[in-house]
């Protein structure tokens, strides 16, 4: 008997493309464009399953800068001003600390540019004490809590003010006031870190979630896995949300494994719920994070949203994206930016005017100036002052063991 | 006061821990309804509830993950990890998150956790079930490690991990759970019946972390050993038939660096004795603080009985364990010059 099937071909490995390269033309083939308005919005209690669905959807709110659809969170016009000024903030604020970054005042920085709804419309669909386990893509979240920001740009600046001490690289924020968790340079590792504080306040009684993030990429570590698993064993009040940006570094979404399958459909596996949503679409973030929120909040778990946007800049100051990939395609990607899609979107409401939009730009670019000349006050990376060499000893442990003081009087400090 | 072996003596010890504190929780593979592999946990969720004591998923890496957010949130989470050998996937946690927490958000955040893992061999585990690896923790600024080798030095350091503010991991000599052991694997077993550190009171006490124990004061040698090698050292310095000071260290790290130096200072000579491999094993920080601090005392080279640079072989487990006859030459290689 012959118990080799008939094959006309020999084996072959399979390296996901490369799609768009530099100097070509942007090829967004891969990409569908479901119409704005288009998918049904199951209630908050709904099984996981009535959302599975949607795991292969694109929730939009915007079409022709109406909201159309069951998923318009129908939020006031006040609310849109104030998102649209979180957004620009944010936009302003990553302009400056690039430039400072140029300029030699600290060493690394990472901007958020065409992502700036994702932190900004989710810190508003949550509640001010929920519990944010980042990564360093979402400085909307913090801008959009009110953490001032001289402290940020004091903690890029790694001076004599800043929180952190000098300890961590540039964009690394934590505080424990804001409800921010401490952010890792390790990718996903604070993704199943949700899951567990969540844990902890369902265990306790307490009314608090957290939320989670990762990058498409990132979601190729155990901890992707492990966050899911636990979330969904234990139920867990957490948001977990997937930020596909499409590019980690110069690698292409493909080669996380989104050739085949959305991000959003992992969850379907795990039982939880899952939704798919314009990342660039303040309306449509802002409704699926409320969505699940609002479900955690009610003990029925945690939802795995897949943000789908575009890294319209590069990965950090490190790297340069025309090396990978045609200059033109930030400004042709089909979704287009969160900030011009709610101005127009206000524009059309009669809520909001070119002039007006011009007067708040050129308003917080100001205030991120003056935040700026107060900041470097405390000093900068380059030209100091730092905290003292002897607190680099310090928070090693609770109580500084006996080798490190001896490593501190070796020093000298 | 009640004989304990040392799973019921660790077992005292997270009870008391829940009696007393409500943000105790236990969790890890096994260790709820089941009580656990070893039955470290057993009755535990009976009495304290499924809320404080239960199941985990098979995902070291997610155990320690979920435990460093519960420690950022206020609780004081005990992991169980299996075997130390499934301990290495739960290492990025450990090392780059758990270890690093405190620092990196300048004292905002941390995550006072207490992993508890069976080490060691001799119990014909073969190379997945009996491995020492804390060395690889040793090395980890901001993470405490700890090796009891007796029930009332294991319920007392439990104990205090449990309620120390920094992570803790807590190395269990597998081989001692049900009584001491002195690297004779062809004599009868002993139960810990007989041992007068089974003696274990009922309710709550601490052993602080950091402090070294004279086990069998001397004058000739200094044997600086911790875990089941605490029993064969005794066992060895008995068949050399030297005086040897034998020092048992109960926690690596913070080491009590006094006790040792005072007692090199006395003795002159140092045989350092550990299970895990050799090379760039905790021997080697011994041998280099011991050298550091009593160079001019020592009147021999610093010796070293560990386990082979190799994977724990499974039919040469005695081959590989270093036993009393190889304390025994240590020793007699310290005394010959």
């Amino acid at each position: 008997m012959d118990t080799v099937p008939p094959s006309s071909e020999p084996l072959r490995l399979h390296i996901p493309p490369h799609r768009s390269m530099p100097g070509q033309h942007p090829d967004f083939s891969y990409f569908r464009l479901p119409p704005a308005g288009g998918f049904q919005r199951p209630d908050i209690d709904a099984p996981a399953s009535e959302t599975h669905p949607l795991s292969n959807a694109l929730i939009r709110v915007l079409d022709d800068d109406l909201a159309v659809g069951e998923w318009d969170p129908k939020l006031d016009p006040e609310t849109l001003r104030q998102g649209l000024r979180w957004m620009m903030l944010t936009r302003a604020y990553d302009d400056r600390m690039y430039r400072a970054q140029r300029q030699g005042k600290t060493t690394f920085y990472m901007k958020c540019t065409g992502e700036e709804a994702i932190g900004v419309a989710q810190a508003m669909a949550l509640l001010p004490d929920d519990m944010l386990f980042a990564t360093y893509r979402q400085q909307g979240l913090l801008i959009a809590r009110g953490y001032p920001l001289v402290d940020m740009m004091c903690q890029c600046y790694a001076n004599a003010r800043d929180p952190l001490k000098g300890r961590q690289l540039p964009v690394l924020y934590s505080s424990r006031k804001y409800s921010f968790f401490s952010l890792s340079g390790n990718l996903g590792t604070q993704f199943p870190q949700a899951v567990g504080w969540a844990m902890a306040s369902a265990y306790k009684g307490d009314r608090r979630i957290a939320a989670g993030w990762i990058g498409e990429g990132a979601t190729a570590e155990p901890d992707f896995h492990h966050a899911l698993t636990f979330a969904a064993v234990y139920r867990a009040p957490v948001v977990l949300n997937v930020v596909n940006n499409q590019w980690a570094i110069s690698s292409h979404q493909e080669v996380a494994g989104g050739e085949e399958a959305t991000f959003a459909a992992r969850a379907v596996g795990f039982g939880l719920a899952t939704l798919r949503v314009d990342g660039n679409d303040f309306l449509a973030v802002y409704a699926a994070t409320r969505w699940a929120a609002d479900r955690a909040r009610a003990n029925h778990g945690a939802t795995l949203i897949e943000l789908f946007t575009y890294r319209a800049g590069s990965h950090s100051t490190s790297d340069d994206p025309s090396r990978y990939r045609p200059e033109d395609e930030p400004a042709t990607w089909p979704l287009g930016d969160p900030i011009a899609r709610l101005r127009d979107h206000l524009i059309r409401l009669g809520e909001w005017s070119e002039e007006r939009h011009a007067a708040l730009e050129k308003e917080l670019t100001e205030k991120v100036r003056a935040d700026n000349r107060e900041a470097e006050k405390f000093g900068t990376l380059d030209q100091g002052p730092q905290f003292s060499a002897a607190t680099m000893f310090e928070d090693v442990y609770k109580e500084m063991p006996w080798h490190l003081q001896r490593q501190r009087e070796e020093l000298g400090v | 006061m009640p004989s304990m072996n040392m799973v019921q003596a660790l077992n005292s010890a997270m009870d008391v821990m829940l009696t007393r504190d409500p943000n105790v929780l236990i969790f890890g593979e096994d260790v709820g309804f089941y009580g656990g592999v070893f039955r470290v946990t057993e009755g535990l969720q009976k009495k304290h509830g499924m809320q404080r004591v239960f199941d985990t998923p098979i995902a070291e890496g997610g155990m320690l993950a979920v435990a460093v957010g519960m420690g950022a949130y206020g609780l004081r989470p005990v992991v169980e990890v299996q075997f130390a050998d499934y301990i290495y996937p739960a290492t990025d946690q450990l090392i780059s998150e758990a270890a690093r927490l405190r620092y990196r958000s300048a004292g905002e955040f941390w995550a006072p956790i207490t992993v508890r893992a069976p080490c060691g061999g001799g119990i014909f585990g073969g190379q997945t079930h009996s491995q020492s690896p804390e060395a690889i923790f040793t090395h980890v600024c901001g993470l405490k490690t700890v090796i009891p080798s007796n029930p009332y030095d294991a319920k007392g350091l439990l104990i205090s991990a449990i309620e120390d503010d920094d992570p803790v991991v807590f190395f269990e000599p597998k081989r001692l759970y049900n009584g001491p052991f002195d690297g004779h694997p062809d004599r009868p077993a002993r139960s810990w019946a007989q041992h007068r550190q089974s003696e274990v009171p009922e309710g709550y006490y601490a052993i602080p972390l950091g402090q070294a124990a004279i086990v069998r004061p001397g004058a000739a040698v200094t044997i600086l050993a911790y875990g089941t090698m605490v029993h064969v050292a005794l066992a060895g310095a008995e068949e050399a038939g030297v005086d040897a000071e034998v020092i048992d260290l109960r926690t690596l790290l913070p080491l009590d660096i006094d006790t040792i130096t005072a007692s090199v200072a006395k003795t002159g000579r140092c045989v350092i004795a550990h299970e895990a491999t050799r090379t760039s094993g905790f021997g080697a920080e011994l041998a280099a603080l011991v050298q550091e601090r009593c160079f001019y005392h020592l009147e021999a080279p610093i010796v070293r009985v560990t386990g082979w640079d190799t994977p724990y072989p499974h039919v040469f487990e005695w081959e590989y364990f270093p036993g009393p006859k190889r304390v025994a030459d240590g020793i007699r290689q310290a005394m010959a010059e």
